[in-house]
């Protein structure tokens, strides 16, 4: 065997290790939410078919996949990232609704200006907006040791509040007609277009997964972060700055939700407006694990998510089943994943060092 | 002692992908003897004895307890037929109380409450009967090492175990802990319980076996008794050539002084005062050893001069000049070296390649970064060369730490640091665990260290390290250096009683 070869067999073995608990996780799935359309009496091959059709079965449809795909590539990567340094960011959702409501702001309070500015310039208000908002779980952690979940999580009611206040109150559209809570409509030059059936945003995500991916693997800081998630201690010992990494890794994972939350508002929305932009941070976690909490994982996972949320209308539509067991099929994926000793048992894949993913450590660990 | 056989192995073999860790391995414990099980690291001793407890099951062989062929499936079958094993690290349960742990898995019931006052009944009488002296009530958290690993033989006993097996039981003991468990390992015997004794020292092993079985490469090298053989005999047999047991050391040539603390004081984790007004100096080209009875403030010391401890007041000095707190980045900077004394927890990165390990202290700067980008073709060049030049046995630059032997993991770490060629070294309990032939090789890294003008601080409980390694050592006892010695005016007696708290002038 010359060694090309062996080493190009190692790369697909290596493939194959990175994507047979997650494979076998979303077809157990579709299996047992195919068990799940046949209880309530649909045909679950008329309703996945349906799906399909309404994902990837045209060109509008595989648009619609993209675009719903978008958001959930930031919000995995953002899940993903922080991972790597061993925190478990649940506060991405609100991250991402900052992120959103500021790159509205940008985008519908100022006028005149060219798209290739007012895009860039909305986006990356509303990154920083997600990244400002998550440094607080990130100092809370490092100085005081307040576990990142439960503050995260606590800091998600804050943003949604936060938000529904300032698209009901300060940032209320005022044209009028208008009662509900909503933020004006963005200016023309913000909005990202979509391009021979692309979203420019679907672009850009795989631009920044790139980036977190070369943050995370060819760069010292990226050595810095896997060190401290991976082994604190051994951090410290070394020298690292293991409150100011901590603290950093939230603030790039809030940045990538809160990019998230300007593209969907630049990209879909066109502004502000509470309940538009529910679920995306949270499936964000599903995505990640889903991803194998590698920024290239995150962006099939995303797809794959992406393509349940656009087939889902048409499922209803031509095989009559509610679109609410896509959700079903989605939680399944996310219980499946988790339980990755399950999937293991069931194909007999033997669990190796180092690849399980711990979700969380407790208290006393560190 | 009888020569009925309490257990009988033959020919175990038992392969791992890519490694045969037992082959064909033949064993016998006679009722009421201490064997004992030495080889190197990876040697296949704790292959073996996982094997006897039923935590492997191999691929060939036969047991046989009494006599009679038996099957041990797994560690319930091996409790059933009277085997116990005291783990390298305890199986105790932290939050829970002495005889709560005990009886875990084996409790005793009233109904469906527990009968704790029956319990802790029995254990009392266990303890009674064998000299083990625990406390039923006592929390687990709160007892020192020595005394939880007593809890782990009484937990064996009260499951009726007879046959003993020891994974390297004295390598968290201090050495008066260790005497307590030799003591205790003899008033077992008389009583017939017999016990497989895993160790690496060979003065222990010496000390207490009735048998020694050396392993080498997952092969039985050969059965032998203390009477027919001494240290290099079983060195020899374990390594498979000579091994230098002597560290061999010209005098040393003492420069500038490069490192120093005066007047130290450091809290430990529950606020008390650990290190209590220690001053000292290195200078370039000397060893300065520190020797002391485990849990007399060395460990404080060590983190608070390497800055991963808070100093409570007292000055550290690197060439003069004064250095902040906590910043273990300032030292590295300025020449120091560091082998922690937890290599698992401080030393390393176990998921992480050997390669990434070896830059984990430059990584941030060239040649191993340019900037902030890391130089991947940098950091494997360095990792090939230090493989070679501080044989690391690993199969590769890429594979995992946490996949090497506990030698080769420590190897990894002196490479680390000495390749810095650093101006300052504090090497804090780095031979701990380890086989004779990585001792060895060890010793001889730190000398040459000196030689080339490094200042070296070394920490040991191990008395015959400090003896032989240290040009001046200085006894630390509950928090001070009570006495500084030069290694040829005093015997290891006298050492030993200074370091257990008796004043230097009654000694000296």
């Amino acid at each position: 065997m010359t060694e090309s070869a062996s080493s190009k067999e190692n790369w697909l073995r290596s493939l194959w290790r990175a994507v047979n608990i997650p494979t076998a996780a979303v077809l157990l799935a579709a299996l047992i939410g195919a068990v799940i359309l046949l209880i309530s009496g649909a045909n679950p091959l008329d309703a996945y078919s349906a799906l399909l059709k309404g994902s990837f079965g045209s060109l509008d449809a595989l648009s619609r996949t993209l675009e719903k795909a978008t958001p959930l590539v930031f919000s995995g990567l953002a899940v993903a990232f922080a991972f790597k340094a061993g925190l478990f960011n649940i506060g991405a959702q609100g991250q991402l609704l900052l992120g959103a409501i500021t790159a509205a702001v940008v985008g519908f309070g100022i006028h005149g200006l060219p798209p290739y500015i007012h895009i860039p310039l909305a986006l990356t208000a509303g990154a920083i907006a997600g990244g400002l908002f998550s440094a607080i779980p990130g100092a809370l952690k490092a100085y005081t040791g307040a576990h990142e979940v439960i503050t995260t999580i606590m800091l998600n009611y804050v943003a949604i509040n936060l938000t529904d206040y300032l698209a009901d109150g300060p940032w209320k559209d005022t044209s009028p007609g208008n009662i509900v809570a909503r933020t004006p409509e963005i200016a023309a030059a913000a909005r990202i277009p979509v391009v021979a059936g692309i979203p420019l945003g679907f672009i850009i995500s795989l631009g920044i997964a790139f980036i977190a991916w070369w943050l995370l693997w060819r760069t010292t800081l990226g050595f810095e972060i896997r060190t401290v998630g991976l082994n604190p201690h051994a951090a410290r010992y070394s020298g690292m700055k293991v409150a100011r990494t901590i603290i950093l890794t939230m603030v790039i994972s809030g940045l990538l939700a809160g990019i998230g939350g300007a593209v969907e508002t630049q990209g879909v929305v066109y502004r502000y407006q509470p309940g538009f932009n529910v679920g995306l941070g949270f499936d964000g976690i599903t995505i990640a694990l889903l991803g194998r909490t590698h920024p290239f994982g995150v962006i099939p996972a995303a797809l794959l998510v992406g393509a349940m949320k656009a087939g889902s209308s048409t499922m209803q539509f031509d095989a009559g089943v509610a679109k609410e067991i896509t959700d079903v099929v989605q939680a399944l994926i996310l219980f499946f994943v988790a339980a990755d000793m399950i999937v293991r048992w069931i194909l007999r894949i033997r669990a190796e060092e180092g690849e399980k993913i711990t979700l969380s450590t407790g208290w006393g660990q560190q | 002692m009888s020569e009925t056989l309490a257990l009988e192995v033959r020919n175990i073999t038992k392969r791992f992908p890519g490694v045969l860790a037992n082959d064909g391995v033949n064993f016998t414990l006679r009722k009421g003897e201490i064997h004992s099980l030495l080889g190197e690291n990876g040697a296949g001793k704790s292959t073996l004895m996982n094997i006897i407890y039923g935590l492997y099951s191999p691929d060939e062989g036969e047991f046989f307890i009494d006599g009679q062929r038996i099957e041990i499936k797994n560690p319930h079958d091996a409790i059933t037929r009277g085997i116990g094993m005291v783990h390298q690290h305890f199986m105790l349960v932290p939050v829970f109380t002495v005889a709560e742990n005990i009886i875990l898995g084996s409790e005793v019931t009233r109904g469906f409450t527990l009968d704790m006052t029956r319990a802790r009944e029995e254990i009392r009488a266990l303890s009674h009967e064998y000299g083990l002296e625990v406390d039923p009530d006592a929390v687990v958290e709160d007892l020192p090492v020595g005394i939880q690993q007593r809890v782990e033989i009484v937990k064996a006993l009260y499951r009726r175990a007879n046959i003993l097996v020891l994974d390297e039981p004295t390598a968290v003991l201090t050495p008066q802990e260790a005497e307590d468990l030799f003591r205790i390992m003899r008033h077992l015997t008389e009583r017939g319980v017999s016990i497989i004794f895993i160790s690496h020292k060979l003065k222990e092993v010496l000390e207490i076996s009735d048998r020694i079985t050396v392993m080498r490469r997952g092969k039985v090298v050969g059965t032998t008794t203390p009477a027919e053989t001494d240290e290099s005999g079983l060195a020899a047999m374990m390594v498979g050539r000579e091994v230098v047991l002597q560290v061999e050391k010209g005098p040393a040539h003492p420069g500038e002084p490069v490192f120093a603390v005066r007047d130290l004081h450091v809290l430990d984790e529950r606020k008390l005062e650990a290190v209590r007004g220690i001053s000292f100096e290195v200078r370039a080209g000397e060893i300065l050893g520190i020797a002391g009875v485990q849990g007399n403030g060395q460990t404080e010391l060590a983190e608070a001069i390497t800055g991963l401890r808070r100093v409570e007041s007292g000055a550290i000095t690197v060439d003069g000049a004064p250095v902040p707190d906590r910043d273990p980045r300032f030292l590295f900077e300025r020449g120091m070296g560091h082998i922690p004394e937890d290599r698992q927890k401080h030393g390393l990165v176990l998921p992480y390649p050997v390669a990434d390990n070896l830059a984990l202290v430059a990584y941030y700067k060239p040649p191993f970064a340019n900037g902030i980008q890391r130089n991947d073709a940098a950091i494997m060049e360095n990792a090939v060369r230090l493989i070679d030049e501080y044989d690391i046995r690993t199969p590769g630059p890429l594979v995992p730490a946490g996949n090497l032997s506990g030698g080769n993991q420590q190897k990894v770490i002196v490479a680390r640091e000495l390749s810095r060629q650093p101006r300052f070294l504090l090497a804090n309990q780095p031979t701990r665990g380890l086989d004779v032939g990585s001792i060895e090789y060890i010793h001889k890294q730190m000398v040459a260290a000196r030689d080339n003008g490094a200042a070296v601080l070394l920490i040991s409980a191990e008395l015959d390290e400090v003896m032989s390694l240290a040009d001046r050592i200085a006894v630390i006892f509950h928090g001070k250096i009570v006495a500084v010695v030069e290694p040829g005016q005093v015997t290891k007696e006298q050492l030993g009683l200074m370091m257990a708290g008796t004043p230097a002038e009654e000694v000296l």
